[in-house]
């Protein structure tokens, strides 16, 4: 968690990725920032048609047409004091990075395994088409190796992958992203079609091989609850942008962009007292007619006039640039509703186990709707700093373009 | 604040609406489609046609008992696999039973004529992007089945059709009768999808993972409906997902599957904060939940078992870290573990004998 500290491995700066040229084009992907740590498990979080996968697409410059990158910077550090451009790089850079030093695992595991193909060669093709040097005995043993590491018996090795189950099939593609030790491991959706004791299992080796490996990953879901329980740190996106980003904890116990907190809230909890949540009211955007000004406004409670008229930037909310949200209620001219500006789930530490459970299963309410709570009086919630953002967003500034 | 809005612990009462006995489903297996659980041809192997080579079924759904009371949400939770949907499609009659009795209104299914109990119960599908015909709009969707029950006077049609969508929150009704499926987001298909069920006013919904292809922050709308339907219209609603977090949620009572077996039931709340059955706890112990403090323990790894050759005794024997001897000799019974809390398991007749041996409150303790 205190990777924040460490170079980043990757950092993504104002990416925007358009599907189309000239009028008609979408813009899948806008002023999207980001930032990977070694190690870390950073998490990008987003419904469909957010961009979230279209994104990962275009960092490893594996977008097909008519998808184009219009602008922003890709930079991975491989090495400290070394940086490639991606964006910038020719097919030869990339083929040698690609996979060796970032691999992709796909949600649909089916249809990244060939049919024809056992998995002991697949993974042998991985290797001899990135290791030329090694023998085929040598192959077939890390082969054996890669597929013992993710949980299968090396006499899988012969199986075709209809003969695996769905959660065998993932590993074995977890297995292949890890066969040549790369630095970022992009996941979308890897665990989304499986049943939810598979997924534990799953994500419980990749998170004991994490620590034994210490590549970083970038995991995409939409399952936010699920990230807030794996991710080191987590990036929201809504229409193409990234609305929040802040270390897991904090945004799950206080969110500060109105969409965070109507994703958290459209989740029922497993404890407590039922309470019939509210979810976001609407649908999300169709990006080709995008709303103006901030497009999550039509579907906020908290929007002001401001928000029709004027996309906001990502603020910065604290000190070390952990947090930020792309909102104005969080500009500093005035309190951020309270439900914006300390914890809404007002949850004690996590230690606390056994105690009763806060309840933080309330939806989200107009700001009208609670007026027990101005900004001063939201109480300060454990692990996040007392008063939030109200206090010192006098300093609040875009953090585009102000580069340390 | 709408505090309790969705009646945990509603008094249910009366007799169900539809209530299943015994209730089983085996699927004939083709000799060529393999031992290792493969699925392969028994889906194209229909009844009469020639015999089925030594006997081997897929073990489906196996002497399920349920009732859907009135004005009230049975949740069935499980994996894929574990027979829910086969189930769903056995209530609705689209499939045939092996065994077992189904009674709508107290009276056997075969009793009411296929039409009939088509009009008291509909089946909500769960992806609205395939169970809508592409090139019909939603006027026609939401006609059609008025017509086929001749419920529709030409007069009164387009009142109708507006109270449908009014019922399902699509309003105004003018902005959508005319639209085609694609020009509607998921959300709005389910919802149409839904009216289209309700077109006939039915007494019972089966519900078959109806938010589980949708976007996050619009399911809840349509969990919200769904008990809005239940407390409006008293309609008896099965509602069969494997998120146990949203079963918890919307149902007033949770029916655990396991390898096409009830594992455990019980009022919604009781199943979830007190598991009883060691499947119910791995489940819980495996889902996401952003407030659990520590690493989860998962307690019963593994895949669940094929269903052509099920394992002898309790199904979740092979997996289970309690397992006794006789759990692979005898399925057990169903013991009550709580008010109208039942559990599969011989550990709960243990300590039915020494009190308060077992309550491993696994899922609430995170």
């Amino acid at each position: 968690m205190s990777a924040a500290s460490a170079a980043p491995l990757l950092e993504v700066r104002g990416l925007r990725v358009d599907y189309g040229v000239g009028d008609g084009a979408i813009h899948a992907v806008t002023d999207a920032d980001l930032m990977l740590h070694r190690g870390e498990v950073l998490g990008l979080a987003g419904e469909s048609g957010s961009g979230k996968s279209t994104l990962a697409y275009a960092i490893t410059r594996l977008l097909r047409p008519p998808g184009i990158i219009t602008g922003g910077d890709v930079r991975f550090h491989p090495e400290p004091g070394r940086c490639v451009d991606l964006l910038e790089a020719d097919a030869e850079q990339l083929r040698v990075l690609r996979w060796s030093q970032i691999s992709v695992v796909m949600q649909s595991a089916m249809n990244s395994l060939n049919p024809v193909m056992t998995t002991g060669s697949q993974l042998a093709d991985v290797l001899e088409a990135h290791r030329p040097g090694m023998s085929a005995a040598s192959r077939r043993a890390r082969a054996a190796e890669l597929l013992q590491m993710v949980g299968i018996t090396a006499d899988r090795l012969g199986s075709y992958p209809h003969e695996l189950s769905g959660g065998m099939r993932q590993r074995v593609m977890i297995a292949m992203a890890l066969a040549l030790q790369p630095q970022i491991v992009i996941m979308d959706e890897p665990t989304t079609a499986l049943d939810v004791v598979t997924q534990r299992e799953i994500l419980e080796e990749l998170s004991d091989l994490r620590d034994r490996l210490g590549f970083a990953i970038l995991f995409i879901t939409h399952d936010l609850s699920l990230l807030i329980e794996i991710a080191d740190s987590i990036a929201v996106m809504y229409a193409g942008r990234v609305v929040e980003r802040a270390p897991a904890g904090a945004l799950f116990r206080a969110p500060r962009h109105p969409y965070s907190l109507g994703l958290l809230s459209s989740f029922p909890s497993l404890h407590g007292q039922r309470r019939r949540l509210a979810g976001i009211p609407g649908s999300p955007p169709d990006l080709r007619q995008l709303p103006s000004g901030c497009a999550f406004h039509p579907r906020c409670g908290y929007a002001v006039d401001r928000c029709s008229v004027q996309v906001p930037p990502l603020l910065r909310l604290d000190e070390d640039g952990g947090r930020v949200a792309a909102c104005w209620r969080q500009d500093g001219s005035a309190p951020p509703p309270p439900e914006l500006a300390a914890g809404l789930h007002g949850r004690t530490s996590a230690s606390a186990a056994g105690s009763s459970l806060p309840d933080r299963t309330q939806a989200p309410r107009a700001p009208a709707a609670r007026a027990d709570g101005t900004g001063a009086g939201a109480e300060p919630v454990a692990g996040s700093s007392p008063g939030g953002a109200s206090a010192d967003l006098g300093r609040a500034a875009p953090i585009l373009g102000s580069q340390p | 604040m709408t505090e309790l809005a969705l009646s945990p612990q509603a008094p249910v009462t009366g007799p169900p609406l539809l209530e299943a006995r015994g209730l089983t489903k085996h699927f004939p297996v083709h000799a060529a489609a393999g031992a290792a659980g493969g699925l392969g041809g028994w889906a194209r192997r229909g009844p009469g046609r020639g015999p089925v080579p030594r006997g081997r079924a897929v073990h489906a759904v196996e002497n399920v008992n349920l009732s859907l009371p009135q004005a009230g949400i049975t949740a069935v939770v499980g994996e894929s696999g574990s027979g829910k949907s086969t189930l769903a499609r056995l209530l609705a009659r689209l499939l045939t039973p092996t065994s077992g009795e189904l009674l709508l209104h107290g009276r056997p299914a075969r009793a009411h004529g296929r039409r009939d109990y088509a009009r008291q119960v509909q089946l909500v599908l769960q992806d609205p992007f395939s169970s809508l015909n592409p090139v019909h709009d939603v006027r026609y969707h939401l006609t059609r089945p008025l017509r086929v029950h001749g419920l529709g006077g030409a007069a009164s049609l387009d009142e109708a059709l507006a109270s449908l969508l009014e019922r399902v929150a699509l309003t105004p009704a003018g902005q959508f009768l005319d639209k085609y499926p694609h020009e509607l987001s998921g959300g709005q298909r389910q919802r149409v999808a839904i009216a289209r069920a309700l077109a006939v006013r039915p007494r019972v919904l089966l519900a078959d993972e109806p938010v589980s292809m949708l976007d996050v922050s619009i399911r809840l709308g349509i969990l919200n409906l769904l008990g809005d339907l239940r407390d409006r219209e008293r309609l008896g609603i099965l509602y069969i997902t494997h998120d146990i977090a949203s079963a918890r949620y919307l149902a007033d009572t949770i029916i655990v599957l396991y390898a096409g077996q009830v594992v455990e039931s019980g009022p919604a709340v009781a199943v979830t904060d007190h598991p009883q059955h060691p499947y119910t706890q791995l489940l819980l112990s495996a889902a996401p939940d952003p407030e659990r403090g520590e690493a989860v323990e998962l307690r019963g790894r593994g895949a669940p078992p094929s269903l052509v050759t099920p394992p002898s005794g309790c199904r979740f024997h092979p997996r289970c870290p309690h397992a006794m001897a006789v759990c692979s000799q005898q399925m057990p019974g169903l013991f009550r573990a709580g008010p109208d809390h039942l559990s599969a398991c011989w550990l709960r007749e243990q300590a039915a004998a020494t009190p308060g041996n077992l309550a491993p409150d696994q899922g609430g303790g995170g």
